[in-house]
């Protein structure tokens, strides 16, 4: 792929990338989202906005996050490994960013009030901490599964000021999470900012979320060329809904030499059918108001899926992220359980740093992809969130404690 | 957009009780719930009962517009291995009762199944056309040209949010009745009906003369007499399923959803 290629311009102004995304919503959504489209657009263009964010990331956030070059990793690797720091970000995660901004664009549009979605919890700790930060009464719904499993991130949602929704339909996870702050909005939208998790969703979420998280890519983009004088040969993230990925991606997808390639949660392994790898395993359908690749049995039933990692445990993805794999311009691979949790134990005995699940997802990718680049190479792995919220699973997986899991936590990708 | 279509049984319907001065009464239950058969019996003591219109609900895994009552009916049938093709079953059966009979779904299940092929055997059940809560007529291009081809209607909705622009373009891209949500929020029975119904209605009657029901919070017949002051067709959905959900065993809860039909077919017939 050596001749020019036209600047990438994606979505188009339905919102569409390519055949993915759109808006599968009910009309009584779809006021409030032309509403949200026109006061991002209106917004990101808007100087004293974007100086406001730019302060709030910088002073509030930790953000830019450094530029970390993994020298052990690396050895055991067998290729130059650059990790880029998101875990230092304040709440742990790059869901800062997002979250951020979503929450001052509420702000900005008169919304008193904010909902989220979390599996996880984090996005919750994340949309708590920027709803107390800006004033803003703020409700997480969160399927009773994971509030149960993840009672750790209640409490931190609950000391900062949130209501948490128990939810029990369902599945009792992430996506019936999402149907509910969907029901929500529906009855509340004249009041209410829906700060969504990922870059999934209907047209304007997938956008304006990538366009939140897209400084993770520009920071690293710099900083590497700072640092090498060139670009990465590739640059991997996990993939859940796809924010952390998307938001490496975007700086990159202009560049046709810097492979990109997003690692998916393959759980038991594809084949085994308990996985959550999206483009992998699944087909093109419609999930949470976009068409995109998801897990769907033949009835076009959502199927339930399973990680390691809460955090990367959804049925769906993004739909730029099917759009990039349908085009070719970025590979989605699987990594198991198993792979992620021995890339994992080889950053905190290589480097003393305890990644997310979600980010040990990322460097299992790395390590295959260092296999196949050899030592030339320079790869550029999103070290998505801090692993703190992980030790209990982590500990029990490696048979630390004796005790069952009680509390476990992911970024939620 | 296909046009001059001939009458459909929605058209007749509705020329019919605009010509005996009333609203027509939509009565809403999900197939293969609590299974296919009962849902079967349902329907058809709902018939009896005065519905003249059928709103079978396709059981989906992710019902994001209906609340609690719906979806735990929803799940129920798919916990019972209630599938699509069961749904074409139960509208066989329906129309066989000569009501006309529509199958609300959520689209992912219909676009999994083959825009078209769904449109033929929906059509070759003796269905007359669909309600997609969540099909926008934005994203609607291969339903459009699907239900064109097999003469079937396509009803969307229409919200109290919807600004004047998109509800004169979903309007005109409606066929068989125009579905107006009446409040802003899930499906379930509400205590008190809302006012934004009306003002719904009145602004879709000042673009076009199609006929219009009013759904979301219906659940007695008092209710529904009020709706039909204004509206061309009151849609009770959740009152009807929670007469089986709630039901002691099926045969009460049968009667129960015949019951609750007669109240509500009195009710859009008083004057």
């Amino acid at each position: 792929m050596t001749q020019a290629q036209p600047i990438y311009s994606q979505p188009d102004a339905t919102g569409h990338f390519g055949q993915f995304g759109g808006r599968f919503m009910p009309e009584a959504l779809v006021a409030p989202l032309d509403e949200l489209a026109r006061a991002w657009t209106e917004a990101k263009a808007d100087p004293a906005f974007t100086a406001e964010l730019d302060r709030m990331l910088r002073e509030y956030a930790n953000v830019p996050s450094p530029l970390y070059e993994a020298h052990r990793f690396s050895e055991a690797a067998g290729a130059r490994i650059l990790l880029k720091r998101e875990d230092l970000n304040h709440t742990g995660a790059h869901k800062i960013r997002n979250v951020i901004g979503q929450a001052l664009l509420a702000k900005r549009i008169g919304k008193p009030r904010a909902i989220a979605e979390t599996g996880a919890g984090q996005h919750g700790v994340a949309s708590a901490t920027a709803c107390a930060y800006l004033d803003l009464e703020c409700t997480v719904y969160m399927g009773e599964v994971d509030t149960e499993r993840q009672a750790l991130n209640v409490a931190r949602m609950k000391m900062l000021g949130a209501e948490v929704v128990s939810v029990t339909s369902g599945s009792r996870t992430l996506k019936d999470a999402i149907n509910e702050a969907l029901r929500d909005w529906v009855a509340s939208v004249d009041t209410t900012s829906y700060l969504f998790g990922t870059a999934a969703g209907p047209h304007p979420f997938p956008s304006m979320v990538r366009d939140l998280t897209r400084g993770i890519g520009d920071e690293a983009r710099r900083q590497v060329l700072e640092l090498d004088g060139r670009l990465p040969d590739a640059a991997v993230a996990c993939v859940g809904g796809g924010s952390n990925a998307i938001g490496l991606f975007t700086a990159f997808i202009d560049d046709a030499d810097v492979r990109l390639v997003g690692i998916e949660a393959g759980g038991d392994g594809v084949a085994s059918g308990r996985h959550a790898a999206t483009i992998t395993g699944g087909d093109v359908g419609v999930l949470h108001g976009a068409r995109s690749f998801l897990l769907q049995d033949e009835d076009g039933q959502t199927l339930d899926s399973h990680s390691i990692s809460a955090g990367l445990d959804y049925p769906g993805v993004g739909p730029e992220h099917s759009f990039l794999a349908d085009t070719g311009r970025a590979s989605y691979v699987p990594a198991t359980d198993a792979e992620a949790m021995s890339a994992f134990d080889l950053l905190c005995k290589t480097e003393g740093i305890i990644p997310a699940i979600e980010s040990a997802h990322a460097l299992a990718g790395a390590l295959d992809l260092a296999k196949e680049l050899g030592p030339d190479a320079t790869i550029l792995v999103n070290l998505s969130g801090r692993g703190d919220k992980d030790v209990h699973t982590a500990a029990e997986y490696f048979g630390l404690i004796d005790e069952p899991v009680v509390l476990e936590q992911g970024v939620e990708e | 957009m296909t046009s001059a279509s001939p009458a459909s049984p929605v058209d007749e319907l509705f020329e019919r009780t605009r010509s005996q001065g009333r609203a027509a009464l939509v009565g809403y239950l999900p197939a293969g719930f609590p299974t296919k058969e009962t849902s079967i019996r349902a329907i058809e003591a709902m018939v009896e009962g005065g519905v003249d219109l059928v709103e079978i609900g396709l059981p989906y895994s992710d019902p994001v517009m209906d609340g609690p009552v719906i979806q735990a009916a929803a799940e129920q049938a798919l916990a019972a291995g209630s599938r699509t093709t069961d749904v074409f079953d139960v509208v066989r059966a329906t129309a066989a009762t000569g009501v006309p009979t529509v199958v609300m779904t959520y689209w992912n299940p219909v676009e999994r199944y083959g825009v078209e092929r769904f449109a033929a055997d929906l059509a070759g059940a003796g269905g007359s056309g669909l309600i997609t809560p969540d099909l926008i007529p934005d994203e609607a291009g291969p339903w459009i040209e699907a239900s064109g081809t097999h003469d079937l209607d396509r009803i969307f909705l229409v919200a109290p949010s919807s600004t004047d622009e998109r509800l004169a373009m979903t309007v005109d891209a409606a066929s068989g009745f125009v579905y107006a949500t009446a409040v802003m929020g899930v499906t379930g029975a509400r205590e008190q009906t809302s006012s934004l119904g009306e003002e719904l209605v009145a602004r879709v009657r000042a673009v076009s003369d199609k006929p219009v029901g009013v759904g979301l919070g219906v659940s007695n017949g008092a209710q529904a007499h009020e709706i039909a002051a204004y509206a061309d067709a009151v849609i009770v959905g959740s009152a009807l399923v929670r007469c089986l959900l709630d039901a002691p065993d099926e045969t009460a809860g049968i009667e129960a959803v015949r019951a609750l039909a007669r109240d509500l077919r009195a009710g859009v017939e008083r004057n």
